[in-house]
C-alpha cells in the first residue's frame, strides 16, 4: 500500500540508473538526511553524539571499506586495523609537519597513503585466496601495528607512544579535532565525509569497476576470459579499499578519540570491522551502515538492559558476560541470516509491498 | 654511517654471533622448540577439524584455554589428577556434542566464511564462560612435570621440554593409530577425503564431526596442559590460535606431520630470530616473524611443505 512502485514510469535513462528508483526510497533517504543532518545535532546530547554517533559513523566508513574488498570483490582481509592504523599515523605526521595544511587534505592524503600500503600487502592477492589471502593479510595487520610500535618516528618521539590530535579547523573557526572542538561539528563534519564517500562507493559498485569486482569475486576465471585484468581489478579493490579504512582510522584517532596508540588498532578491530560487514551483510552498502550501528550499540545494550531490568551483574562478571553474550548472538545471527540485516531490510520491503493484500 | 651500522645489525652481527657460539644458537634452537610444540598442538587440532569437516575452527585457541581452564579449576577444587583427566575429557566430549547440534548442523551447507566467522563467535562465547565458570586470574598449573635443566654435550636442555617433547609424541602417535587402525579412524579419513562419497556408504557424518570436535578437544586439553605447566594458565594461551595460521600454511592445511613439523620451524625460527635479530630491529619481531614467514611461503609454495597441491590458484 504504502510502499509500491505501481505508476512510477521511467520515462529516462537517468531516472532508470537512479540510486533509488523508487520515490519512496527517495523520500526515506531524504529523510534519513534531515534527520542525521538537523535533528540529531540539535536533540542529540554531547553523550550521543561522541560515544554512539561518531564512532557509528567512523566504523561505517571502515565497513564500507572492507566491504569494498571482501563483500564485493571477494578478497577476505583481516589486515582492516593495520590499515586503519596506516591512516591514522599518516595523518599524525602530515599534520604535524606542515600544520598549515588543511585538514581535509591532509585526509585525502593520508588515505592515498593507506591506499599504497594497502596496494602492497595486497600483491599476495594475485596468487592466492580465501583464508590463504586471510593469514597473509594477518602478516600486514601485526607487521604494521608493530612498525608503528617500535619506531618512535611515528609519533614524533613521545614517551607514551599515544598520538594526540592537534587542533585543526575545516574552515575559519568550524573546529573539528583538538580540544577546542565542539562535538556537533565534529559530528557534522564526520557525518559530511561518510555521505560523501558513502555515495562514492554506491556509484563505484554500481558501474563497471563494481560490476568487474563482483565478477572476480563470482569466478575469477571466467571475469579473466571476458576480459577482465585480475592485476588491475583486485589490486583497484586493496588501493579504494585502504582509502576507505585509512579516512576511518585517521577519523577515528583525529575525531573521535583525539589520541589513540598502536595498539588501538590490533587484530580485535579487524574482527569488529569484519563482524560489522558479516552481520550487516556482505556486498552491500547499507549493510555496512547497519551493520557497523548493531556493532556500536551492542555493548552499549547489553551495559544497559540488565540494569534497567534491574539484574545487578557483579562488576567483574559484566565483561566476561558481554562477551558472552556478543559470541552467543553472532552465532544466532548467522544462523537466522547469514546474508545479514540488508537480506533482513530487502524481505521487509518485499513484504511492504504486499501489505495489507497479500494476494 | 647509521645506515651503515643497522646493515651491520642486520647482515654481519648476527651470523658471526652463530659462528663464534653454535652452542648458544643450538640452546636458542632448542628453547623455540618448547614454542613449537604448543603451536603444533593446537595447530593439529586446526587440522583435524578441517579435514573432517571444512570448518576453519578460529576456536581452537579458546578451546587450549578453556580445557586448561576446567583442569585447573578442578584440581584447585581438590580433584584428584588422573580424575580431573577424565572429567575434563568428558567436558570436552560434551562441548564437541554441543557445538555439533547448536552451531554446525544448522549452519550446515553454508559458505566457510560464514562458518569462520561462527567460530569466531564461539571463541567469544567460550572465552566468556570459561572464565565465569573459573575466574580469570592466572592459574599455577603443576602436574609433576620436572623442570631441571640438563647438559648435553656443552647445550643447556630442559627437562621439561624434553616431557613435552615426548607427550606430544606420544598424542601424535597415538592419534596416527586412531587414524589407521580403527574403523573410526578409517570412517574419519573417508569424511576427509569426499564428504559425499562419505555419506552415501553410511558413515554418519554429525558422528564424526563430534568425534573430531572431541579429538581436537582433548588435543587442545593436553596442549593447554603443557603450557600452562610452563607458563601458567592465562587468557593469552588464546592467542596462540593466530599464531596456528602461518603454522598451518608452512606445513599445508591438510597435513598432520605438517601441523607438527610447521609448528616445530615456526616456534625455532621466531626465536632465533628474535635473539639475532631483535637488536637490529628493536625487538618484538617475535609477533610476525611467523607471518612474514607465512607470506613468503604463500608466495613460493602455497600448498606448504606437506599439503596436497589442491590449493585455488588465480
Amino acid at each position: 500500500m504504502l510502499y509500491r512502485e505501481t505508476g512510477q514510469f521511467k520515462t529516462s535513462y537517468v531516472a532508470d540508473q537512479a540510486i533509488f528508483p523508487i520515490r519512496q526510497d527517495r523520500y526515506l533517504a531524504a529523510a534519513a538526511l534531515v534527520l542525521a543532518y538537523v535533528a540529531v545535532p540539535i536533540l542529540g546530547t554531547e553523550y550521543w553524539l561522541l560515544t554512539i554517533m561518531i564512532p557509528f559513523l567512523v566504523f561505517t566508513l571502515a565497513a564500507i571499506g572492507l566491504n569494498i574488498l571482501t563483500g564485493y570483490a571477494g578478497q577476505l582481509s583481516l589486515g582492516t586495523g593495520g590499515f586503519m592504523a596506516v591512516g591514522a599515523f599518516a595523518t599524525y605526521k602530515i599534520t604535524t609537519s606542515f600544520p598549515g595544511l588543511n585538514i581535509v587534505v591532509v585526509f585525502v592524503l593520508a588515505g592515498i597513503i593507506t591506499a599504497l600500503v594497502g596496494v602492497m600487502f595486497g600483491w599476495p592477492s594475485l596468487r592466492i585466496k580465501g583464508f590463504y589471502l586471510a593469514v597473509a593479510t594477518l602478516a600486514s595487520q601485526f607487521f604494521l601495528i608493530w612498525m608503528f610500535n617500535k619506531f618512535p618516528w611515528f609519533n614524533n618521539y613521545t614517551a607514551s607512544g599515544v598520538i594526540s590530535a592537534p587542533p585543526r579547523a575545516v574552515f575559519g573557526h568550524f573546529f573539528v579535532t583538538g580540544a577546542e572542538a565542539n562535538p556537533v561539528n565534529k559530528y557534522l563534519f564526520v557525518l559530511t565525509v561518510v555521505v560523501v564517500m558513502a555515495f562514492i562507493a554506491k556509484n563505484l559498485v554500481r558501474g563497471r569497476v563494481g560490476r568487474s569486482w563482483m565478477a572476480m569475486r563470482d569466478m575469477d576465471i571466467a571475469a579473466e576470459i571476458i576480459g577482465i585484468r585480475p592485476l588491475q581489478t583486485k589490486l583497484l579493490a586493496f588501493a579504494i579499499s585502504s582509502f576507505y579504512c585509512g579516512i576511518s582510522g585517521a577519523m577515528w584517532a583525529f575525531i573521535y578519540t583525539g589520541g589513540v596508540e598502536a595498539l588501538a588498532f590490533d587484530i580485535d578491530r579487524s574482527f569488529q570491522i569484519l563482524f560489522m560487514i558479516i552481520i550487516g551483510g556482505l556486498g552491500s552498502i547499507l549493510g555496512s551502515f547497519l551493520g557497523a550501528a548493531f556493532i556500536v550499540l551492542l555493548p552499549i545494550w547489553l551495559e544497559n538492559v540488565p540494569r534497567l531490568l534491574g539484574v545487578n551483574i557483579p562488576v567483574n562478571y559484566i565483561s566476561n558476560t558481554q562477551s558472552m553474550v556478543f559470541g552467543a548472538l553472532i552465532v544466532f545471527f548467522l544462523i537466522v541470516e547469514p546474508r545479514g540485516l540488508a537480506r533482513l531490510w530487502q524481505i521487509g520491503k518485499e513484504k511492504l509491498r504486499m501489505w495489507p493484500f497479500p494476494y | 654511517m647509521e645506515f651503515l651500522d643497522f646493515l651491520q645489525a642486520l647482515f654481519v652481527t648476527p651470523f658471526t654471533m652463530m659462528w663464534q657460539n653454535p652452542e648458544f644458537l643450538l640452546e636458542v634452537v632448542i628453547g623455540g622448540l618448547l614454542t613449537g610444540v604448543m603451536y603444533s598442538l593446537v595447530a593439529l587440532g586446526f587440522v583435524l577439524i578441517y579435514k573432517a569437516s571444512g570448518v576453519f575452527n578460529f576456536a581452537q585457541g579458546t578451546m587450549v584455554l578453556f580445557a586448561a581452564l576446567t583442569f585447573v579449576g578442578l584440581l584447585e577444587h581438590g580433584v584428584p589428577v588422573w580424575a580431573t583427566f577424565i572429567l575434563t575429557v568428558l567436558v570436552m566430549i560434551l562441548l564437541a556434542f554441543i557445538i555439533e547440534r547448536l552451531v554446525l548442523r544448522p549452519l550446515v551447507n553454508q559458505e566457510p566464511i560464514i562458518l569462520f566467522m561462527a567460530t569466531i563467535g564461539l571463541s567469544y562465547l567460550l572465552d566468556g564462560f570459561g572464565e565465569i565458570a573459573w575466574g580469570g586470574d592466572v592459574h599455577a598449573l603443576d602436574i609433576g612435570i620436572p623442570k631441571e635443566p640438563l647438559v648435553f654435550g656443552g647445550v643447556l636442555v630442559n627437562e621439561f621440554d624434553l616431557c613435552a617433547a615426548a607427550i606430544c609424541g606420544v598424542l601424535v602417535t597415538a592419534l596416527a593409530v586412531f587414524f589407521q587402525k580403527t574403523s573410526i579412524g578409517r570412517a574419519l579419513r573417508a569424511v576427509a577425503d569426499d564428504h559425499q562419497a562419505a555419506l552415501s556408504v553410511g558413515i554418519p557424518l554429525k558422528t564424526i564431526w563430534v568425534i573430531v570436535w572431541s579429538v581436537a578437544g582433548i588435543v587442545g586439553l593436553v596442549a593447554g596442559i603443557l603450557w600452562g605447566s610452563n607458563l601458567g594458565v592465562q587468557f593469552s594461551l588464546s592467542l596462540v590460535a593466530l599464531k596456528a595460521l602461518p603454522v598451518l600454511i608452512l606445513g599445508g592445511l591438510t597435513s598432520v606431520p605438517g601441523a607438527i613439523v610447521g609448528g616445530l620451524i615456526v616456534g625455532s625460527g621466531e626465536k632465533v630470530a628474535e635473539v639475532f635479530w631483535g637488536p637490529a630491529t628493536g625487538g618484538a619481531i617475535e609477533d610476525w616473524f611467523a607471518y612474514a614467514l607465512a607470506l613468503v611461503f604463500l608466495l613460493f609454495r602455497p600448498q606448504g611443505l606437506f599439503g596436497e597441491r589442491i590449493i585455488e590458484r588465480v
